[in-house]
């Protein structure tokens, strides 16, 4: 395969794992309202619960599963920490990514740890006598694709239910949400718990395609999945038939594009957070999206 | 049966600005009553509305519905039994969702909000014959966001929101204050229409005094947390204008205005 080839390939891929995470801030950015800095510590521990159970010999597509709920647990502590304890909803999302950093490692016993030689939802046995050699180097892709797209339809189809409903009247009006006799609080942690769900089940397919486990990845997580949910959304602000959901998950793509070239233009691996950074601050000027957004219903 | 016993409602506690607002106040308001109340800003007015609704809580007394005491129940708990539509429109509605979306969670008032599908295909028909009764011709815009609809269009939304599902009380705070005065006729008479034929005991805040003399079967003047004209039936029909804004003078001239 060519050289560019790859890079594209790697690129999508990269775009894809994050996507998940997108869609998770997704619901608690624009839907919730709701900035939760939670998610960097809710992305390793999906990765920290994988690299354990995988070592513990557990079938990697159940590790998926547990790591969903063990992040739906984070966010659903991240909500009691905001609404019963009545606690900022930014400082709520810093005492959870906070606590869950020494969680992670000791869930995980150590700040990295490999499963190079395990199966993965990537690579086992199955996979390997069932995929014919030459789709080989599409197939991590193929399999994201599934997962993605599954992910996608799966938050379409819950923002459509009553319970979905009541979910997004919470960001855009809590007040109705009273009136329907219905505690404002509880849908938000509802909306914590499912957010958070996505994000470590992006930290648990992260950990598979790579490899290891590293509590690092976490840092800035929040920061990378905002800017794809600011992209997205903002350049198909105006594309009529464009759900949201597929905004994020294009806006993910064009994001990780955006960092692989500030690589190529020789940027370094240390220099990634910085890059992360002045992306998404340049994202935010020219989509306008900085200053907190003034509801449209007042 | 809503009665209020006794309520006292201090801001401010422990302070040197501490103000007290009821101090024993009561008031009972019987079934298919339509209260209108009005008075000066400050007289307690919406204060009163909140504290039946208990988005803001007392200090001391009760809070009854048909004997059920209220006063330490939440205000989401509450709101089975009553309905309230707010001063700015933008409060009872969702924006970003359609009027489809907003009729529906309206509809499911009282009931579970599960994994079902949120819209029911099979209620089309009856939210646009709900809507129809609004005459903005709304029916035909089932799929627009409801944040691109006027004051006005809102607000009357708002109103078919609260009284779609069965509820025992209606509560108006100031609910045309915000319109222009045509709208607001027209959102007065959508009330009156609405309050008579679901028979909905009412409680109307507003500053529009001849609304206040017009609709409803009984008049409320509040004036520093006390109630200080209360009339109803008979003596409310003879009741005028002039007859309200002599009292206010009368106020103003004993606070030294």
């Amino acid at each position: 395969m060519s050289y560019i080839a790859t890079i594209i390939i790697g690129i999508l891929e990269e775009g894809l794992v994050y996507a998940i995470l997108a869609l998770g801030i997704y619901i608690t950015y624009k839907i919730l309202d709701f900035p939760d800095l939670s998610v960097d510590g809710t992305f390793p521990l999906g990765g920290a619960v994988t690299v354990v159970l995988i070592i513990a010999g557990i079938n990697p597509i159940l590790t998926l599963f547990i790591s969903f709920l063990a992040g739906a647990v984070a966010g659903i502590l991240t909500g009691i920490i905001h609404v019963k304890l009545k606690v900022r909803d930014l400082l709520s999302g810093i005492i959870m990514m906070t606590a869950l950093y020494s969680i992670n490692l000791r869930i995980a016993g150590r700040a990295n740890v490999p499963i190079f030689s395990k199966e993965t939802i990537f690579e086992n046995k199955t996979l390997d006598s069932l995929v014919p050699e030459s789709f080989q180097p599409f197939l991590v892709l193929a399999i994201l694709l599934i997962i993605v797209a599954f992910m996608k339809l799966l938050l379409d189809l819950y923002l459509r239910t009553k319970s979905g409903y009541l979910l997004r009247a919470v960001g855009d009006n809590d007040t109705l949400v009273t009136s329907l006799a219905k505690d404002k609080g509880t849908v938000k942690i509802i909306g914590l718990a499912v957010a958070n769900a996505f994000v470590a089940l992006a930290g648990s397919v992260y950990a598979q395609k790579s490899g290891f486990f590293e509590i690092s990845t976490g840092t800035g997580a929040m920061v990378i999945g905002l800017a794809s949910v600011i992209i997205g959304t903002n350049l198909f602000k105006k594309v009529p038939y464009v759900k949201a959901t597929t905004a994020v998950i294009v806006g993910s793509i064009l994001y990780k594009t955006c960092v692989a070239a500030a690589i190529s233009l020789g940027m370094e691996t240390s220099d990634m957070k910085l890059v992360t950074a002045v992306l998404f601050l340049i994202i935010l000027i020219m989509s306008g999206d900085r200053k907190r957004r003034v509801k449209k219903s007042a | 049966m809503l009665e209020l016993q006794n309520i006292n409602k201090y801001y401010n506690p422990g302070t040197v600005n501490e103000m007290c607002l009821f101090h024993n106040f009561n008031l009972i308001i019987q079934d298919g009553e339509f209260v209108s109340v009005v008075g000066s800003n400050g007289s307690g007015k919406t204060s009163m509305l909140n504290i039946i609704c208990g988005s803001i809580a007392i200090d001391q007394g009760n809070i009854k519905i048909n004997d059920l005491d209220i006063a330490n129940m939440p205000e989401f708990k509450r709101q089975r039994r009553i309905g309230r539509v707010y001063q700015n429109p933008a409060m009872g509605t969702c924006p970003t969702m359609t009027i489809l979306e907003n009729m529906s969670l309206a509809d499911n008032k009282g009931k579970v909000f599960n994994l079902q599908i949120g819209t029911d295909k099979k209620k089309f028909k009856f939210y646009r014959e709900n809507l129809r009764t609004l005459n903005l011709g709304l029916e035909d815009k089932l799929e627009i966001p409801v944040g691109s609809l006027s004051g006005g269009q809102r607000q009357a939304m708002a109103l078919l929101m609260v009284t779609m599902t069965p509820i025992e009380f209606l509560i108006l705070d100031e609910h045309t204050a915000a319109l222009d005065p045509k709208t607001a006729e027209l959102i007065m008479e959508l009330t009156d229409k609405v309050v008579k034929e679901k028979k909905i005991t009412t409680i109307m805040v507003t500053h529009n005094l001849r609304y206040a003399v017009e609709y409803g079967n009984r008049l409320i003047m509040m004036h520093q947390g006390e109630i200080i004209i209360d009339k109803s039936g008979n003596s409310k029909t003879d009741f005028h204008i002039d007859d309200i804004l002599d009292k206010f003078n009368e106020i103003s001239i004993e606070c030294g205005n």
